[in-house]
């Protein structure tokens, strides 16, 4: 118990600043999917569905949902990994205070984790039932996919962090989010399948977390996924986390040890 | 001049806006880069969606009988949002943090640069900037094969100047109202829906005609329509209409910002 304290009160701490935001952020985190439903899903999706039947043999909102919750995660986790991070570490030095207690830098890492983690849970809830609302998933493993797309979360959550340790300004974050995160979640399997890449970028996606994040969630959904194909859609996210997570905590030593 | 018959005077011809230009070009001298990568996004979602996306749409009915492929559909809209978002963010995000913080133009009126020198140059500044993406972006469609001809390239660029224009004067205007940052986040409630349903990535034909109505008099909806017009090559009486509606929009908002600048430096 003495070793979850000190996380719990970085958690506290997340949400005792969080209390000041929320409402907007709610209203945010359902509008975006209500929004992106009804204009690419419906509005678009109706021009797939007319040509095509729809994708991989389903329309093509059926489709595109549970992938967009994945992506909408990663969103969140890199925002949340980003900004908040550094201004904790060199702008507000709040590390620093916390680290004055019986706080450590471990506890830090663990507290921030859990936090992105619950930060997500809201976003895929409300993307959930969203996609719940427009008809897709109404099936109880349809839930699987808000640990599916949190785990995606988690699988860029912590890669973040460690970049963000390293950092002395803000530059590398606009860098980060255009050559990463918005390609990946433009050519990353959300919006179309991959096959339809060229061979060599097909490679490239799915040496990535978010297209078997993608693929994880999108199988629990649409309840067309083996047992073997999630595991392995379930092993690569975890394993960007778990690398993250070791050299997050070392660079941030590096960066916080006195 | 007291301060009392400045504040109520006429606003003057900004005939001095250059100087508010050399200032912005001078600050960004360090910081090309940044505006150098804003080129990358709208090209990435031509690709995902336009390309992509794409393969799995047939051709697009444009009206009047013609369609086009769907690449051809969407990149005109991602143009003319690209020329929007650019002059949005400069106008309100960067413009808001000189307003609030940096205090520029506190020292800017102290010179015989006017509020309305002020007020137009941010605006020039934000055309020019737009103006370099819209070259590229139209660079890229037609290496692509996505511009019917040559003529509707050029007259492409010169329409997103003017939809820069417009959003930049828009822009300038509704930041002179805000009292904090919290309250850019309404901005991009506004922008985020606009972006999504106005024939960006499906004609509007799809909605019920109220619907329709509504979203034909939205300033992205007309922009788009402006470009998708030149760049496919239906050119028609309705696209002065957009560009009336872009021009009224535009000096709308530079005479409003100006008399809120006014207000808000000369005290």
């Amino acid at each position: 118990m003495a070793l979850m304290a000190g996380t719990l009160h970085v958690v506290e701490y997340n949400v005792l600043v969080f209390r000041r935001i929320w409402r907007g952020s709610i209203a945010v985190s359902f509008f975006t999917p209500l929004f992106f439903l009804a204009a690419m899903g419906v509005g678009l999706g109706g021009l797939v569905n007319r040509s095509s039947g729809g994708v991989n043999g389903v329309p093509y909102l059926d489709f595109l949902a549970p992938g967009l919750i994945a992506a909408a995660c990663v969103q969140t986790a890199a925002i949340e990994a980003m900004y908040p991070i550094l201004a904790r570490i060199m702008w507000d030095k709040t590390y620093e205070a916390a680290l004055a207690t019986p706080v450590t830098i471990s506890d830090l890492i663990r507290g921030e984790v859990v936090w992105i983690t619950i930060r997500m849970f809201i976003v895929a809830a409300m993307f959930w039932l969203v996609m719940y609302l427009f008809g897709v998933g109404h099936s109880l493993a349809s839930l699987l996919a808000i640990p599916a797309s949190i785990l995606t979360g988690l699988a860029f959550a912590t890669p973040i962090i460690a970049f963000t340790a390293t950092r002395r300004n803000d530059n590398g974050f606009a860098a980060i989010n255009r050559f990463v995160i918005i390609p990946l979640y433009l050519l990353g399997g959300t919006f179309f399948p991959i096959a339809k890449l060229p061979l060599a970028l097909q490679v490239l996606a799915w040496a990535t977390p978010l297209a078997h994040g993608v693929a994880l969630a999108r199988g629990v959904v649409l309840g067309n996924v083996s047992a073997s194909d999630a595991a392995l859609h379930a092993a690569v996210p975890l394993a960007y986390f778990a690398a993250g997570l070791i050299i997050a905590r070392a660079l941030l030593m590096k960066r916080l040890a006195k | 001049m007291s301060v009392l018959t400045r504040r109520t005077a006429p606003l003057r011809v900004p005939t001095r806006s250059i100087h508010m230009v050399e200032r912005n070009v001078m600050a960004y001298r360090h910081n090309w880069i940044i505006i150098l990568s804003g080129f990358f996004e709208p090209v990435l979602y031509l690709l995902g969606i336009g390309f992509g996306l794409g393969s799995l749409v047939p051709a697009v009915s444009t009206g009047g009988g013609h369609t086009v492929s769907y690449a051809m559909f969407v990149a005109p809209a991602l143009m003319a949002t690209s020329a929007m978002n650019g002059a949005v963010y400069e106008s309100t995000s960067n413009f808001f943090y000189k307003l609030r913080y940096a205090k520029t133009f506190e020292a800017v009126i102290q010179t015989p640069v006017g509020v309305e020198d002020a007020a137009m140059g941010e605006v020039i500044w934000a055309v020019i900037r737009g103006c370099l993406y819209s070259i590229g972006f139209v660079v890229i469609m037609e290496a692509l094969g996505l511009i019917a001809s040559p003529w509707g390239g050029v007259l492409s660029v010169l329409a997103a100047l003017l939809i820069g224009f417009a959003f930049a004067a828009l822009g300038t205007a509704i930041t002179t109202f805000m009292r904090q940052w919290q309250d850019h986040e309404i901005i991009q409630l506004a922008l985020q829906p606009m972006f999504l349903f106005s024939a960006t990535f499906f004609p509007i034909t799809i909605y019920p005609p109220l619907l329709q109505a509504f979203v034909a008099i939205t300033p992205l909806y007309r922009s788009i329509h402006l470009i998708r017009g030149l760049t496919t090559g239906q050119v028609d009486a309705s696209l002065l209409v957009d560009v009336l509606y872009l021009v009224l929009l535009g000096l709308v908002g530079v005479v409003v910002a100006s008399l809120r600048l006014r207000r808000r430096l000369l005290k």
